[in-house]
This record gives structure tokens, C-alpha cells and sequence, in this order.
């Protein structure tokens, strides 16, 4: 049984929970002035705009920062430790709060290329985590 | 134009015992700490007509309940986590100021170590449910392991590392000074002298925290009255005026990812403004409080706050220019590393020390202009400025 935290989407954010249950990475764009926003907001916050489109991004990023959890802090994740805490920063310009499935944490480092990957962590729930990826030319 | 500059005095400073297990309520801890504060200030229950109550374990109507308070006319709480000590004289200074109310008691405090752990604020999410942050980090952040204040603060330390070259040595100074003024103080905690190799081998728990980055967990309040700067004069003690004050809150307050800059907090905001009400500059500080729940947090707001220039708060702290007899003398009481954690109020409880000159062994000669800054929830800041 998945003992990890689950997500509680809300009226602002099922898009997104939705959108990765299907593999896809969906962020809010502003329809007026075209930003990015995430986490989901009713407003964008440049514009004020409630105008608002779901968009499928690239799913390509670079590690922002991270930490990593020596000692565990919640029971499901007490086999896990130490394992990292990475902000991801995509190429639209937004930032997520991930895991890397296929790094340990001494191999990040800050810039480091990663792409989405899709964890069906129950029937219900899919997280967006990540992978490295290629070095872009 | 108007302004708060002068209008208001901390005139009473009350603290309960600081402890890992104070086999009290929280309430009863903050009734304490409330009671001392209007004993020191020579006030009685029947003066107070104000009340800040912190953000957690008690409300307005314990304490009208408690101290048979007969006419209150003013009450609000601040809901800015550990900024929320110094924000509380904000408000208490405002309704000072325009008459609303007299004689004000602002006051904060927990079981942070016997109840709900201070380093499981966030995984028990369902004991603060105010904090405005929690709803974000439930649902995006926690399913993926980050769950409790190191979790949220280390990645900003990453960055301030990455983009400036801060080391681990220097949080470690920060460590060392703020345990060697711990052992000055009666109340501290902790009270034996830690030194940079001790620092650099303690366990780590989140990295890059060590287990002497992270403040301690304690039981324990504390509380001040404040009042007109005109009854200031006939009471018990000195008074202690509010000569700047103002709360700043970071871009992007209630998720730190998408945060716009990694290496600047709420500080950064509040500081100019309260620099500008008081009329001084970081030059005339003599010593400062500064809040300390993780060692890097106290280096990233000595920048902000104007001590030194952004990136170099690393080097500032290091050769004890953050100890007694150095160039800022910085939680001279021992802060929430070393002295407890009562969420910022014992720092405001030590300027006013300070600038009575009764910090005891820990005195700064001739402390004249103290700053308290305040951290709390994923970066908002709080600044005060006192002078005697």
C-alpha cells in the first residue's frame, strides 16, 4: 500500500492532477499577457487577468536547487532517506517541487538537464517527477 | 505625515521558564509570561485594554477570561508565523497611537519541545491550520518528502551557496556565536561552548543543515507591554521606544519554488521602511536580534537588513564580528539556536534588556539603538528598531 502523502486536489488544480493522470504536464497560462503561473492560481499574478488557459509544456527543465532529507520526517518516506527534495525549473519559466527517480543525491548539480516522467504512484494519483536528460546543444 | 516613530514604549518584559518539557499548557506558559510582563511594567490587569495573543494556544477571550480583563478595546492576532513577535508591536504601536487603546500586551509562546514539536511544524500540518502556506505545501509539495521547516529553507540556503559562495564553515560561525552567548544567559538552553569543528561534524539533517544549524525545540512564553510614549516615562523601568518598525512580505509568499529570487526574504522589504521611520541607518545599530530558526537565515538577513551587501553575509559573520565585542553584536541572549525558541519574543524581551542595561554579562556598553528582526512561515519579515 503507498504509505507517501497524496494530493487533495482542489477546484483551482485538478486540471493539473488530471493532466498528469494522462502523462501530460499542464501548466496555467495567462490568455492576456501570456505568462506562466504555477501553483495554480484564479488570478495572474501580472496581469490580474482571470483569463486563463491550461497548457501542455515540454516537460523540460534544469534542477534549480535542492535538499536532501537525512532523517525521515513522515513515516512513508522513512525508508527513502536520504533521498532529495528538488525544485525544477522548466523551460516556460515555472518551478515545481520533484523527486529525480534516476539520480542519487550526490549526482545533482545546479543546471543539471532533466526531463518529466510520470509516476502512477496509485490508481488515482500520478505524480510528475523527473529524469535526467540530455545536455542540450 | 503621520508616523509611528516614537509614539509607543515597550515598557514591561515578562518570560516564563525556558525548558524542553515545562509539564504546562501552553496556555498556562502564556498567562505567565502575560502576568510577569504586566508585574515588570508595574501595570495591572485593569490598565490593559489591549491584546496581541500570538498566532497559536490562546485567544483574546482566555485572557479577558484569566486577568478579569473589563474593557478591551482592541484585539488581533498576526498570522506571520516566527515574524509574528515583532509584527505584534506594529499593531499594538498603531492603536497606541490613534487612542483605540492604551496599554497593550503582545505576547507569543508554545510547547514547542513536550507538545507539538517545532521541527514538525508542516508533517503535523492539522496543529497550526492558519499557517497560509500549508494548503500549497499539502498538496504539491509534501507528496514529494518536503514536509518541515528545514525542508522549506534548504534549498533557499542552496541557492545563497551557489550563487555567492557561502560555505557551511560560515553557518557554523553563526552557531558559535550565538552558543557563546548562550552561555552568558541564565535561561539558555544550552549552555556549553561549540566551536566550528564541532559544527562541521554534528549529524546532518537536512543538507545543507547540520544539526547546529537548526534552532532548538523548547517550552516556554514570553510577553511585553507596551504603551504611549507619554505614560512610558512613569513607569517601573527605562523605556524602550519604537522609533521604526515595519513588516515585509516576499514575492510569492505562500510557495517558496516559484519564488522570484531564492536569496532575499521578507527582511529585505521591511527593512527600509523601518530604517526610514526611525530616521538611522544599519551604522548606528549596536546590536541586533535576529531571527535565527536556521543559522543561514540569520546570514541572508544581515544582508537584507542592510549590514552588509547582498552575497556577502557569509564572510560578515565569520572572525566574531557577530560576537560580543565585535562589530554587531547579534543575539546576545543566544537566540533560537542556543538560547530557545519562544518564536522571536525573547529576542524582543533581549533588546529591551539591552537597552535598559540589564543584559547582565552579555551587556553591550552603551547600547543605545537595538534592531529585532522577525522570520516566520516560508519568508516573512518583521524589523524593529528600539532605542533607550
Amino acid at each position: 500500500m503507498y504509505k507517501k502523502p497524496l494530493p487533495g486536489p482542489t477546484l483551482e488544480s485538478k486540471e493539473f492532477w488530471e493532466g498528469c493522470k494522462r502523462h501530460e504536464l499542464l501548466i496555467q497560462r495567462c490568455r492576456d499577457c501570456g505568462s506562466y503561473r504555477h501553483y495554480p492560481r484564479l488570478l495572474c499574478p501580472k496581469c490580474n487577468s482571470e483569463n486563463t488557459e491550461w497548457v501542455k509544456v515540454s516537460g523540460k527543465g534544469q534542477v534549480y536547487t535542492w535538499a536532501v532529507a537525512v532523517q525521515p520526517f513522515h513515516p512513508g518516506f522513512a525508508e527513502d532517506v536520504p533521498y532529495a527534495m528538488v525544485i525544477v525549473e522548466l523551460e516556460e519559466g515555472v518551478r515545481l517541487m520533484t523527486n529525480i527517480v534516476d539520480s542519487r543525491p550526490e549526482d545533482l548539480y545546479i543546471g543539471m538537464p532533466v526531463k518529466v516522467v510520470f509516476d502512477d504512484v496509485t490508481e488515482e494519483v500520478t505524480l510528475p517527477k523527473f529524469k535526467r536528460a540530455r545536455k542540450r546543444k | 505625515m503621520t508616523t509611528l516613530k516614537d509614539k509607543a514604549a515597550i515598557v514591561g518584559i515578562g518570560e516564563t521558564e525556558y525548558s524542553r518539557n515545562s509539564g504546562m499548557s501552553s496556555l498556562g506558559l502564556l498567562l505567565q509570561a502575560a502576568k510577569r510582563a504586566m508585574e515588570d511594567s508595574g501595570l495591572t490587569p485593569k490598565d490593559i485594554d489591549g491584546v496581541v495573543p500570538g498566532f497559536m494556544g490562546i485567544t483574546a477571550e482566555d485572557l479577558i477570561s484569566n486577568f478579569g480583563l473589563a474593557d478591551l478595546r482592541y484585539t488581533t492576532t498576526v498570522h506571520m508565523g516566527g515574524a509574528s513577535a515583532v509584527a505584534s508591536l506594529q499593531t499594538a504601536a498603531m492603536a497606541i497611537a490613534t487612542g483605540i487603546a492604551h496599554n497593550v500586551v503582545c505576547l507569543i509562546g508554545w510547547n514547542g519541545s513536550s507538545g507539538m514539536r517545532a521541527s514538525a511544524v508542516g508533517a503535523r500540518v492539522e496543529t497550526i491550520p492558519t499557517m497560509p502556506m500549508m494548503s500549497n505545501l499539502r498538496e504539491f509539495e509534501m507528496p514529494f518528502g518536503s514536509f518541515v521547516p528545514a525542508h522549506w529553507f534548504a534549498p533557499l540556503a542552496r541557492r545563497h551557496m551557489h550563487e555567492y559562495g557561502t560555505t557551511s564553515r560560515q553557518f557554523g560561525a553563526v552557531a558559535v556565536a550565538m552558543r557563546k552567548h548562550a552561555v552568558l544567559n541564565e535561561k539558555a538552553m544550552m549552555k556549553n561552548p561549540i566551536t566550528i569543528e564541532d559544527h562541521q561534524i554534528s549529524r546532518m539533517i537536512v543538507d545543507p543543515f547540520r544539526l547546529l544549524d537548526c534552532c532548538l525545540q523548547s517550552d516556554g512564553a514570553a510577553a511585553v507591554v507596551v504603551t504611549s510614549a507619554k505614560r512610558a516615562k512613569d513607569m517601573r523601568h527605562r523605556p524602550v521606544y519604537i522609533m521604526g518598525i515595519a513588516e515585509g512580505h516576499p514575492d510569492s509568499p505562500d510557495q517558496i519554488p516559484n519564488r522570484p529570487v531564492f536569496t532575499e526574504v521578507g527582511a529585505k522589504k521591511a527593512a527600509p521602511h523601518a530604517f526610514a521611520m526611525a530616521g538611522v541607518t544599519p551604522k548606528d545599530i549596536d546590536v541586533a536580534e535576529v531571527y535565527d530558526c536556521f543559522t543561514w537565515v540569520v546570514i541572508c538577513q544581515l544582508e537584507d537588513l542592510g549590514f552588509c551587501k547582498k552575497g556577502e553575509g557569509g564572510p560578515f559573520v565569520e572572525g566574531g564580528r557577530i560576537e560580543l565585542g565585535g562589530e554587531l553584536p547579534v543575539n546576545t541572549h543566544g537566540g533560537l539556536l542556543s538560547q530557545a525558541h519562544i518564536l522571536g519574543m525573547n529576542h524582543v524581551v533581549e533588546a529591551v534588556r539591552q537597552l535598559r542595561g540589564d543584559a547582565g554579562a552579555a551587556q553591550v556598553k552603551n547600547a543605545e539603538i537595538a534592531l529585532v528582526s522577525g522570520f516566520g512561515d516560508l519568508g516573512d519579515g518583521s524589523v524593529v528598531i528600539l532605542r533607550r
